[in-house]
């Protein structure tokens, strides 16, 4: 189902939490709503379920205006971020129980909720009550619930927050294999950049309630509107260092270093800039025009190395070949691969190059 | 046990750490020793103490015979009967009118404030000036209820002079007296059960009526059983309710005894220390195996 948000709003007294949003999503698909904490993404998920009302703006189903339907009448799945399994029911009646209100007589109920339960794979566990599960099979029971009456979207809400780093990886894989294997269009939210990034095909970036970007994880990552797209995605945290623009070209803080990139746009002399890199940006030994920069330190995690460099006084961090041998202190010329190198307005964070 | 916790904290066992918790708990154990624990082993020992005396202390010997003059005593046994009973309409309804308040008041309903403070009234107000007022409402000539029953063509009904309705009047009377407490504890109840069920349920599909019976009632169960203990515990102990209503007496032709108001009757008018010490025993074993037998049931219940 292709689910499209029209000048979406919502206020909560005289706070905006969703602001004036237009989007579409495809039938199909794995969306992710992505933002830091307050970006009013849970807002949005529970507009689309019809627990809050919209201030403003329609909210279409296909080509259905559902702006004003109660929840169950939207037909969507619901998993909520503490799961809310009855504790006084067994599996087997917590999915049983959307199918029991839609009058399904008892014996396709339980059929149906066999087959679900095979899906997310807790067959096993049906006659258990959910305090006697763990955090990921209480999720898997959560969307087998959600999907038993076969809703047309299916909505998670921060649905890997309340498991530990482990098993958010397996489960999230989880969440992707019945998501293509039940082929439902599944919205989910979530505050971790890489959890989108792992399984989403389509990344909605909010911020204070307006949309940054929308796109492949990949494209917000190769290729971020503004600062703020650029920050948030990527691990390390992109580098950032501050400068101004002359005569088209970034000039480092407090220095005449200067770096020449292709700006999209003419900009006043002095402007206020952000040079932003990525880590596997710094290119070690330099390949063509390099810069300088002096190696503070030097530390590896797993298969990275990873090496905290300065210039001009600004520190910033590159992913470098442990087989290239650097010492503390020394001095060494770098150059920067054409992806992954951004350059930001400081105040508006508006894409220069 | 001891030496666990000590391990634990690490500090070792000094007169120091003995004294000063023995210190902090005194206040609280002496009040409980001198009011609670001597008084009630001090009541099984008078009860089997024969012909005791109170001012002298004297008695004559240890034996059955309070237990067996108790058992035998009409008047204890018709108490037992009343109590029974009323404990058999009281609890039970007070409770699913409570059961039903509270999930009015847990609702969205205007003025909740004020229909909050209607229905706990009655706990602050004093048992006997409301008492008062219920006796006012139940009489013959000019009270409200029979008043209320002529408007519908009932004839009027002598609540308080007649034996006949002695009992009905008491529970009723017993009834809104319970309501309060209980719907105290059953919001209380409302409180913990985690409103994102009712969502998910609301999302499913579900109308109010089913989200009640089957989640709410399933969740609030264990503080159902609760208060029906609490309430089954107090309405045993049926007494001061009788004062207001029937000038003192139990009934109006002395046919409403209750089991404390015959322990009352024989302790403070009959001085016969051993019968009201027995007669006390017993009711306290019989409320004892009823909430076994409750908290039995309601394990069997507990489901989460």
């Amino acid at each position: 189902m292709k689910i499209t948000l029209e000048h979406l709003t919502k206020k909560f007294g005289s706070t905006i939490a969703v602001n004036d949003l237009s989007i579409t999503m495809e039938s199909g698909k794995m969306i992710a709503l992505l933002g830091p904490s307050g970006c009013g993404k849970t807002t949005i998920l529970n507009m689309l379920s019809g627990i809050l009302p919209a201030t403003s703006g329609k909210i279409w189903f296909d080509d259905q205006d559902v702006t004003s339907l109660p929840p169950e009448k939207r037909n969507i799945g619901l998993v909520f971020q503490n799961y809310a399994l009855y504790p006084h029911m067994t599996v087997l009646e917590n999915i049983c129980f959307p199918l029991e209100i839609k009058k399904v007589p008892k014996k396709q109920r339980i059929a149906r909720a066999r087959e679900l339960a095979e899906l997310v794979r807790i067959s096993e566990y049906l006659d258990r009550k959910p305090a006697e599960l763990s955090g990921g099979q209480q999720q898997r029971v959560a969307i087998a619930r959600a999907l038993a009456k076969e809703p047309q979207l299916l909505l998670l809400d921060e649905p890997l927050s309340n498991l530990d780093a482990k098993l958010r990886v397996e489960m999230r894989e989880e969440i992707l294999r019945i998501q293509r294997a039940s082929n439902i269009t599944t919205i989910f939210v979530t505050h971790d950049q890489e959890e989108a990034s792992s399984i989403a095909d389509d990344v909605i970036l909010l911020k204070l309630g307006v949309l940054q970007q929308q796109g492949a994880a990949r494209t917000l990552y190769d290729e971020p509107v503004n600062f703020f797209a650029a920050d948030f995605l990527g691990a390390p945290p992109i580098n950032k260092l501050r400068g101004t623009v002359e005569n088209g070209a970034f000039v480092f803080e407090g220095s005449n270093v200067s770096l020449t990139l292709p700006l999209r746009r003419e900009v006043s002399n002095g402007t206020k800039a952000i040079l932003a890199l990525r880590a596997e940006s710094v290119v070690v030994p330099a390949d063509g025009a390099s810069l300088t920069a002096r190696v503070m330190n030097r530390y590896s995690i797993n298969k990275d190395e990873l090496s905290v460099l300065e210039i001009c006084g600004q520190q910033f961090r590159g992913f470098i070949s442990g087989d290239y041998p650097l010492s503390i202190g020394e001095e060494i010329c770098f150059s920067l691969k054409k992806r992954g190198v951004f350059l930001f307005v400081e105040e508006t964070g508006e894409r220069l190059a | 046990m001891i030496r666990r916790k000590e391990r634990q904290s690490g500090e070792k066992l000094t007169v120091r750490t003995i004294l000063e918790p023995t210190l902090f708990l005194a206040p609280f154990l002496i009040g409980l020793i001198l009011f609670t624990v001597y008084p009630f082993i001090n009541v099984i020992i008078i009860s089997f103490k024969q012909n005791y005396k109170i001012l002298t202390g004297a008695f004559s010997g240890f034996g059955l015979e309070n237990y067996q003059a108790v058992i035998s005593d009409p008047y204890f046994l018709s108490g037992l009967k009343n109590t029974f009973l009323y404990m058999l309409f009281v609890v039970p309804i007070a409770t699913a009118l409570s059961l039903l308040i509270a999930t009015m008041l847990n609702g969205n309903v205007k003025c909740k404030a004020l229909f909050q403070t209607c229905y706990f009234l009655p706990m602050v107000t004093s048992i006997t000036a409301v008492g008062l007022v219920w006796k006012w409402l139940y009489n013959y000539d000019y009270g409200l209820i029979n008043y209320l029953f002529s408007l519908f063509g009932i004839e009027p009904i002598n609540w308080l002079n007649n034996p006949k309705y002695n009992l009905p009047a008491l529970i009723i009377y017993g009834i809104w007296n319970m309501i309060p407490m209980t719907t105290i504890l059953l919001l209380a109840g409302f409180q913990n059960v985690n409103p994102q069920y009712y969502t998910a349920a609301r999302v499913d599909g579900a109308r109010s009526l089913r989200i009640f019976f089957r989640i709410t009632l399933p969740l609030l169960a264990p503080t159902i059983g609760l208060t029906l203990i609490i309430n089954m515990i107090t309405a045993s102990k049926v007494f001061s309710e009788l004062f207001p209503l029937f000038n003192g007496n139990p009934g109006a032709a002395y046919s409403l005894y209750t089991v404390v108001y015959y322990l009352y009757d024989m302790f403070f008018v009959k001085w016969k220390l051993g019968r009201a010490a027995a007669s006390a025993v017993i009711l306290f074993l019989i409320v004892l195996v009823l909430t076994m037998i409750q908290l039995f049931i309601q394990r069997k219940w507990k489901n989460y």
